[in-house]
């Protein structure tokens, strides 16, 4: 029997106090229904004997204290799954908007999901091609990372994003392969760009969306990429699919996240976000991976922008310490003209290592790798020392480096959205930049690697 | 038997809890999850969830078990991999499947396994605790040693004969003074929160040696030590961390993954059993604990996974092992004891971390040591403790890493740009320091000769001289820098690539013995003695760095690890040769 409650005692922001409860559990979802009959979600945060503090998911206007009722539905918040997600178009609280049919759910699935044991886990070492030479080549994404796209206000991550979706795949494999994305906060347009985008390429037939927009209420966005991480471990892990999760902006989320925190009047930690927030954002980032015995993987790709292009912001920070390395965006890049504009010295791919070499790219991939940053990084230097103290000052070696730099961006970094190279054209470039050096400079690649794919100096 | 009151995330309120003791292990609501006692009010008692508390609600019952937070010590600890309240994790995948589901009872040693049982102490044996009663081989790398345990003395009784026993046969009966007989069996218990007695602790002298060359020449660590290994993400803290792992010459290795990502873990689980240790020629995995508390596991748990992982260090280490205890990492840890304080709303001191921050970290770091242990043998255990803290945005000024620096007395300052620049291990070596160098210089004079040291500290000077140097080449260029100053530069860099960096992923280059980092350093300073004097004699520079033997030296660190020592000497014979030759044709022009 569900008992339905008329004693809302309290509404502030988010948050509501009902009082006189009874059998009330934490977590539980509950149903608010207004005097005009509209129906919010809501959950609870804390029971304290007879009272209980719940958060709901929407706005709280309208909502009369006296003779709104609040029912309580006794299991967290689930969410319906089945195969036929695929090409739908779901909101932030996962209810199908795209003018289809009521899904017909398989299963219901909490959308908290469950920690993954590590025990259980299956390392991700497989290469994904994801045709762009900066990931590629340096940055190597590999089957079941979470590797997210630090961005700024005005960057082209979206491009990047959808380039990526559209050109990722797996050497010599034809399991299924899906996505999902989750937009969270963000406007009509660039929501609008990932559709077309995914209509164009035809992409969108095994794709699952998740919208909330920006004017969609904040406090939803806590369940977004929830309900497309659970559609995401449905299709992976009981499908068997290769999934490719999306998920932007997970600025927003953690805005929302502070909003609640704030309403709750927790003690807060840095920059006023609540001081879980690493805990938190765990527990969605973690959910990506491969299982043993599995087939399926879930890919991750969270974008996020970096408030003042701040890498020491929370929120880019703490993604970064739990997420297997990070593909920065530069501005100074952008400005260049050079597309994708990725940061390639800050951005690191963590599992590049064990997706790289022979029986998986090419046997000089890992060295050339290195010898490539390291140049790169030595031009760079070369460069800021040329602007401080004219081209005359560098030795012919730094001039090299210098002009190294300049071909490297022009030439490898900047592809475009459109091109999509194999990861044997994006070494073959490589070497062909490494030409421009010294033989002798090149010394993290060994002799013998030289002697095969240098042409003899003479 | 209590009722619950109240829940807010992990922590729960329950009533009628007056039979409880403080820090008590409950058992929870009708899935019996498991909390620890951390407040009481009266009959109230503050209770953390070490699980997820979702669907618990006002009027569940809470059990208590009357005892703290405890671990069982006995054979079947190694090769386990365990989350932060000793349950373990493979035994859950094979019971529940891949995720973690809620109130899962296992127990933390396999009780039907049989381990073979070899008698030490003998019938009439006056024993006290600690006292190694027998041994069993646990995995071909650990002999574990069966003792008395702690506050327990009297006459042995009855001992197992040699043969196959679980941990739950009973096989040692001792007759305490006051004539009651105890039954032991292989296993005991003892609570995390309090560490281990001994008899006495050492001041650590002998170096820890871990294989890698920035560490070991630099800025060594002793057994028994503490170290923090403090940087931002990307700097490779972690693989640091599992470098220490894998390669420090210790009989027991626990690694502590706290509130990381589970990949790493499942990393070490996988790749350990497939490392061969180059001691004992056996897997690294039979010296190996593992406990794993995930980012996405229960942050309460996480909290408790620090000591769960320094007390089974500590039961190795009264055995006589050296152990090293590796936690990856601290701020998590403090991040999870930040969130329970703010649950338990206690006032917060400096960014919300309870004020006993400090203290905490200080008794954690404090249990590590080089101590007699206890027993009347009088054996030699150590613990060596290294932590890996994650200050938000590479901040050092914040609590967790002010707290560490406090306390610890080696510290590996990892460096982003460094990192950026893939000089891996990134450890900054302007700021880095060991205060263990003054203590443990008797052991390098004795074991590497005098010469190391010296070396040691001129090779630091270089390098503080490249630093400096490179202030005035900002400003006004290379070229106009004395040439013994540009070759000061040359061999900073020499030091900085060919010594300093090091390959984790490449075979070769992953672990470097004491000798080959001694030899190694002495070549590339051998260098310079020689280019020095060929400047003197007239020498240009540029044809001191073209002698064909400095590219063999770029190469020398990857030199197999069985011809290092003669490939070596032969390019030091090489390059006296040709850099005398350029002297001497130097001399000859002028």
């Amino acid at each position: 029997m569900i008992k339905e409650y008329r004693t809302i005692h309290e509404i502030s922001g988010p948050l509501m106090v009902v009082e006189q409860v009874e059998g009330v559990t934490y977590d539980e979802l509950a149903e608010i229904r207004l005097t005009d009959g509209t129906v919010r979600l809501c959950k609870v945060l804390e029971v304290n004997g007879e009272r209980a503090v719940v958060q709901l998911f929407d706005s709280s206007a309208g909502i009369n204290l006296r003779d709104s009722k609040i029912r309580f539905l006794g299991h967290p918040l689930q969410m319906g799954v089945s195969g036929d997600m695929l090409g739908r178009v779901f909101n932030g609280m996962g209810q199908p908007i795209d003018g289809g049919p009521e899904l017909l759910a398989e299963k219901f699935m909490d959308i908290n999901g469950l920690p993954m044991n590590p025990a259980a886990r299956d390392y991700p070492n497989e290469f994904i091609q994801t045709g762009v030479s900066t990931i590629d080549g340096l940055n190597t994404l590999v089957r079941g990372q979470k590797l997210p796209i630090f961005s700024g206000s005005g960057l082209p991550h979206a491009n990047l994003a959808a380039q990526i979706a559209r050109q990722a795949r797996v050497l010599d494999d034809s399991s299924q392969f899906a996505v999902v994305f989750a937009a969270i906060g963000i406007t009509f347009e660039e929501s609008e760009f990932f559709v077309r985008e995914f209509k164009r390429t035809g992409a969108i037939d095994r794709t699952v969306l998740f919208t909330n927009l920006a004017n969609d209420p904040a406090v939803e966005r806590i369940a977004t990429p929830r309900m497309a991480l659970t559609a995401a471990e449905y299709l992976a892990f009981e499908k068997e699919m290769q999934v490719l999760v999306i998920l932007t902006d997970i600025t927003n989320y953690a805005e929302a996240l502070r909003e609640v925190s704030a309403a709750k009047k927790e003690v807060p930690g840095r920059r006023g976000y609540p001081g879980y927030l690493y805990t938190d954002l765990a527990t969605l980032y973690e959910r990506a991976g491969r299982k043993e015995g599995c087939k399926g993987s879930i890919t991750m790709i969270p974008i996020l922008t970096m408030p003042e292009d701040d890498k020491t912001h929370p929120i880019p920070d703490l993604t970064g310490y739990i997420t297997e390395g990070q593909i920065i965006l530069s501005r100074d890049l952008y400005r260049k003209g050079i597309l994708p504009p990725v940061d390639v010295l800050p951005s690191l791919s963590r599992l590049k290592d064990k997706g790289v070499g022979e029986g998986k790219t090419r046997a000089d991939h890992a060295p050339t790798m290195n010898q490539l940053f390291a140049a790169y990084a030595s031009g760079k230097e070369a460069k800021e020392l040329m602007t401080i103290l004219g081209e005359a000052a560098l030795s012919p070696t730094d001039l090299l480096y210098a002009k190294f730099a300049d071909e490297f961006e022009k030439r490898y970094v900047n592809q475009g959205f459109e091109e999509n190279r194999t990861i044997i054209q994006t070494l073959d470039l490589g070497w062909e930049l490494l030409r421009m050096l010294p033989r002798s400079e090149l010394k993290r690649i060994k002799p013998e690697m030289l002697d095969q794919y240098l042409p003899k100096e003479d | 038997m209590g009722k619950i009151i109240k829940v807010s995330g992990p922590l729960v309120v329950a009533e009628g809890m007056a039979d409880a003791n403080m820090a008590d292990v409950v058992r929870v609501g009708p899935h019996r999850l498991i909390g620890e006692i951390l407040n009481m009010t009266g009959d109230l008692a503050s209770i953390q969830v070490y699980e997820e508390t979702s669907g618990l609600g006002p009027g569940a019952e809470v059990e208590t078990t009357g005892a703290p937070l405890s671990v069982e010590l006995g054979p079947g600890l190694i090769e386990n991999i365990y989350d932060g309240i000793q349950r373990p994790l493979e035994e859950i995948v094979k019971r529940v499947g891949a995720n973690i589901t809620r109130g899962i009872e296992v127990p933390p040693l396999p009780r039907d396994k049989k381990w073979h049982w070899t008698p030490v102490a003998a019938v009439g044996d006056a024993v006290t605790g600690g006292d190694v009663l027998g041994t069993v081989p646990e995995t071909a790398s650990v002999l574990h040693k069966i003792m008395v345990p702690n506050g327990i003395t009297g006459t042995v009784e009855y001992l197992a004969e040699d043969g196959e026993y679980t941990i739950l046969d009973e096989v040692v009966r001792i007759k305490l003074p006051s004539g009651e007989i105890r039954s032991l069996t292989m296993v005991q218990k003892w609570p995390v929160r309090v560490g281990r007695p001994y008899q006495k602790k050492f001041p650590p002298v002998t170096p820890l040696q871990s294989g890698q060359r920035v560490i070991d020449t630099m800025f060594p660590i002793a057994k028994g030590g503490t170290a923090a290994v403090p940087g931002p993400f990307g700097s490779g803290k972690t693989v640091v961390q599992h470098q220490l792992a894998k390669w420090s010459d210790v009989d027991i290795v626990v690694y502590i993954g706290c509130g990381e990502r589970g990949n790493e873990m499942t990393d070490v689980l996988r790749e350990f059993p497939e490392l061969t240790d180059p001691r004992t020629g056996e897997t690294l995995m039979k010296r190996t604990v593992l406990i794993a508390n995930t980012s996405d596991m229960p942050v309460a748990a996480r909290e408790a996974s620090v000591y769960t992982g320094i007390t089974i260090a500590e039961y190795f280490r009264d055995m006589g092992y050296d152990v090293a205890v590796i936690a990856d990492s601290t701020s998590r840890w403090a991040e999870a004891l930040r969130e329970m304080s703010g649950r338990l709303e206690e006032m917060p001191g400096e960014e919300g971390y309870p004020a006993y921050l400090a203290s905490r970290l200080a008794q954690f770091y404090e249990r590590a040591g080089m101590v007699q242990c206890m027993g009347s043998d009088d054996r030699i255990g150590s613990l060596t403790a290294v932590g890996a803290v994650s200050p938000p945005g590479g901040d050092l000024s914040e609590p967790v890493s002010q707290g560490t620096m406090r306390i610890v007395k080696v510290f590996w300052s990892l460096d982003a740009s460094l990192a950026y620049r893939r000089h891996f291990p990134a450890i900054n070596w302007l700021n880095s320091y060991s205060l263990y160098l003054e203590s443990m210089r008797p052991w390098y004079d004795e074991h590497l000769g005098e010469e190391f040291m010296v070396n040691r500290s001129r090779a630091m000077r270089l390098l503080q001289e490249e630093n400096e140097l490179n202030e005035i080449v900002q400003l006004v260029g290379k070229d106009s820098l004395s040439a013994t100053d540009q070759l000061t530069l040359e061999i900073a860099r020499m030091l900085r690539e060919d010594f300093l960096q090091q390959n984790a992923f490449m075979d070769v280059d992953s672990y470097s013995s004491f000798d080959r980092q001694k030899r190694l350093l002495g070549l590339i300073l051998h260098y310079e003695n020689l280019c020095r004097g060929a400047i003197a004699k007239g020498a240009a520079l540029s044809d001191l760095y073209a002698i064909p033997s400095r590219e063999r030296l770029g190469w020398a660190k990857y030199t197999e690890s069985d011809q290092y020592a003669r490939a070596y000497d032969e390019i030091a014979r090489a390059m006296a040769e040709e850099i005398e030759s350029l002297a001497r044709k130097a001399g000859e022009q002028a």
